[in-house]
């Protein structure tokens, strides 16, 4: 190699983490975020955010990513080095999390396509959110795989739109982040 | 508490954060605030004549001072071109304040004349920047940057002032004591780690202090803690070039600097060492060269104010986060209080071993009477300056690693160059910086004649302030970095890398207003040194030299520690006389 650079590393396997990252809300701050993934080249699968205790300014971000166990430690000091991060927890690593996602989809048909649509829906425990007479938006809340399911089946019955809001987690038992 | 305007808040936050000079280049997003600068005289500003070397001497300020050094620029063009120098400090970890103006709040997005988004660029070149879009913010803002910069991991910091903001009246507060609602970087190094450290060090039959710029970042206090637990040990230290002068060259437990550049005693002492003592270093590529082979048989020891910095390239055994200077006064008091009896046999043979590395003379050159070397230039500029507490800044290339290699270094904060991102430009403008924190003082700024040209211009800022720097021009006519990489890697074709067109470096220094000496002849070098040495202006020494001369020793391409090469005149019994040459001799 004609390069002081050193060679890539050996493939290794990836993990897929979940992390919780209390923010100061200020102006800037999920670009900072966004930015550090994109410009040391992690993975974002899902990403959310949201002002969780609106008197302290504080929000919530949940991060989903991949990467091996030496990148997913990386990630976390890293994010943890950002001056408003306030802290960095991996659900994954300290146990089963709760982790849930909302769907908003819109199904379009008629006769008995409609009908299949509505009872798979109500098979899901999914809510009709708004109707007319050719269409429905159904909302579902559920885990990643639920969603999934749930569209594959959809998309035989008409599907046309999907909107997602990304991963919301929450790490079980007592303790607090 | 007092009602002032945002362009005073940021001189009177200059005042109370302690800051004397500021280096800065005026345009329109800031004139209100050179208004400011205007009325008063407690902070001195020092004229520039490009952003980049507002921000290099600012640098070179704060790292030859320990102080956090401070930019002011326009908006703009003005940002833009800080951005270099902002990179550069974040590299280095360089605590800076570099306030940038910005169009007023109402036309930011507008595409308006000189306005850039420069949060946005400069988000991922500075520690943490801010925009500040409420006169309310501003107090609490510009101590923070203060703050943050120097605070944990020293780095730049911009504040982003809008000009409407700089007119905005508002209520001025003195700086806090809480810094920053929840950025507390740890200082103190855990504590039962720290007892396994000094175990795990007790131990050891092959142990090497690898020293880092961390040490000289945490105070002047760090370098002497060190001294305290090298001697203490007795054990062989070498450092990164970030590091140099934390420990004192002349000590015999030097091993001179590792890395790409380094020393073969350093090294090998790296590769074959079974405890490696790591403080404030960062395993960064150059020094580790081919990770997978990088010093395989050795437990390892991390000592990094930053958590990130622990097993992000390589793994360590036991990783402490904490300021060095914290951690090291808790090694040095438990290595005195459990005074422990290390294999005194064992250590005798390693630095058996370490004296047979030494002996091959690593940093050994061809002399020439016709031509002079650049290795001995740097070498006599070190003998006739070195009483004189000399502060020297380099720009980057061959030049620089050879003033790594032969300038030897006795104190912390007397060395600054660019390591992390390697900035052509860098040393002329830091030796401004460095020249107006210690006034009186010796300060050489090593260069190549290809760096020097890149910011030539803040000669002018010299003159100016009657900074008396002196810049010592290694010329080989040559990138000679590049050229010797092409050399050795890209079959001998120099594309791009002859300095053609070169100016009379003597009548530009007369251009300037400063003093111009040429020397090519090794028998004159010294009188020419001398006569740069007393000359009170600022001068610009062109030191012809051999065009061609290599700079060794050096890891090549994707090797390891124990397979560098060295220069031809280094006694390398291995290789190059084999078997059937020995039996010949």
């Amino acid at each position: 190699m004609k390069s002081h650079y050193s060679d890539p590393p050996k493939r290794q396997t990836l993990a897929r983490h979940t992390l919780s990252v209390l923010v100061d809300n200020e102006p800037g701050v999920l670009a900072r975020i966004s930015g550090l993934f994109s410009g040391r080249g992690y993975n974002i699968e899902s990403l959310t955010v949201s002002e969780t205790e609106h008197e302290r300014h504080v929000s919530r971000i949940t991060i989903v990513t991949t990467g091996t166990a030496q990148v997913i430690e990386q990630i976390k000091h890293q994010l943890d080095r950002l001056i408003p991060v306030h802290r960095v927890n991996d659900l994954t690593v300290l146990g089963d999390a709760v982790e849930r996602e909302l769907a908003l989809v819109k199904v379009v048909g008629k006769g008995e396509q409609r009908v299949e649509a509505l009872r798979l829906a109500q098979a899901f425990n999914a809510r009709t959110v708004d109707a007319t007479l050719t269409s429905f938006i159904f909302e579902l809340t559920g885990t990643s795989e639920d969603v999934e399911r749930f569209l594959r089946l959809m998309a035989g019955v008409g599907l046309v739109e999907v909107s997602r809001t990304g991963i919301a987690a929450m790490g079980r038992g007592p303790e607090s982040m | 508490m007092k009602e002032m305007t945002g362009a005073e808040m940021v001189v009177q936050a200059l005042q109370d954060q302690g800051a004397e000079h500021i280096f800065g280049y005026p345009g329109g997003a800031v004139l209100p605030i050179y208004d400011a600068l205007f009325h008063q005289d407690k902070v001195k500003h020092v004229l520039v004549r490009h952003e980049q070397g507002a921000v290099h001497a600012a640098e070179g300020y704060a790292r030859s001072s320990g102080k956090v050094g401070c930019v002011l620029v326009t908006s703009g063009p003005g940002a833009t071109n800080a951005v270099t120098g902002l990179t550069d400090a974040l590299m280095d970890s360089i605590p800076l304040v570099c306030i940038t103006g910005q169009v007023p709040t109402h036309l930011i997005g507008s595409d308006a004349f000189q306005e850039c988004d420069t949060v946005g660029i400069t988000r991922h070149c500075t520690k943490h920047n801010y925009l500040v879009k409420r006169i309310e913010d501003l107090p609490r803002i510009l101590h923070e940057a203060f703050y943050v910069a120097s605070n944990g991991r020293p780095g730049p910091v911009v504040v982003d002032i809008p000009k409407d903001i700089q007119f905005a009246k508002g209520t001025y507060s003195r700086p806090a004591n809480n810094g920053h609602k929840t950025y507390r970087p740890q200082l103190k190094g855990d504590a039962g780690k720290i007892q396994a450290a000094v175990e795990l060090m007790a131990k050891a039959k092959r142990p090497v202090f690898y020293t880092g710029g961390g040490v000289i970042n945490a105070g002047p206090q760090a370098s002497m803690l060190l001294r305290e637990l090298v001697n203490l040990t007795g054990y062989p230290v070498t450092s990164t070039l970030m590091g140099l002068g934390a420990f004192p060259a002349s000590d015999p437990k030097w091993l001179g600097m590792l890395g790409m550049h380094g020393t073969y005693e350093a090294n090998w002492a790296m590769h074959d060492c079974d405890v490696m003592i790591c403080i404030g270093a960062r395993f960064d590529d150059r020094i580790t060269g081919r990770l997978d082979a990088f010093s395989p048989k050795s437990k390892k020891i991390h000592v990094d104010i930053d958590p990130s910095s622990i097993n992000k390239n390589v793994h360590v055994d036991i990783g402490i986060v904490g300021d060095c200077a914290h951690v090291l006064e808790d090694m040095v008091r438990l290595w005195r209080t459990t005074s422990p009896q290390p294999d005194k046999k064992a250590l005798a043979s390693w630095w058996d071993q370490i004296g047979t590395w030494r002996a091959r003379k690593s940093l050994a050159y061809l002399p020439s009477a016709e031509t002079i070397k650049p290795q001995y230039a740097i070498e006599r500029l070190y003998e006739l300056t070195k009483d004189r507490d000399p502060y020297i800044t380099t720009e980057v290339g061959q030049h620089q690693m050879w003033a790594a290699q032969y300038f030897h270094f006795h104190e912390p904060n007397r060395w600054m160059t660019s390591g992390g991102l390697g900035t052509m430009g860098y040393g002329l403008p830091a030796a401004v910086g460095v020249q107006m924190a210690n006034p009186g003082a010796l300060v050489i700024d090593i260069a190549g004649e290809a760096s020097i040209l890149m910011n030539m211009q803040e000669m002018s800022t010299a003159l100016q302030y009657r900074l008396p720097v002196k810049i010592f021009i290694l010329n080989n006519s040559y990138m000679g970095m590049v050229r010797q990489w092409q050399q050795l890697l890209h079959g001998s074709r120099y594309s791009e890398s002859y300095s053609e067109s070169l100016p009379d470096f003597v009548k530009l220094a007369e251009a300037y207003g400063g003093v111009g000496i040429r020397c090519s002849d090794p028998a004159q070098l010294d009188a020419a040194i001398m006569e740069m040495i007393d000359t009170p202006k600022p001068v610009i020494f062109d030191c012809v030299v051999d065009k061609l001369e290599n700079c060794f020793p050096m890891i090549p391409s994707g090797k390891a520690h124990n397979e560098m090469i060295l220069g031809d005149a280094a006694v390398d019994i291995g290789s190059v006389i084999d078997a059937k040459g020995r039996a010949l001799v």
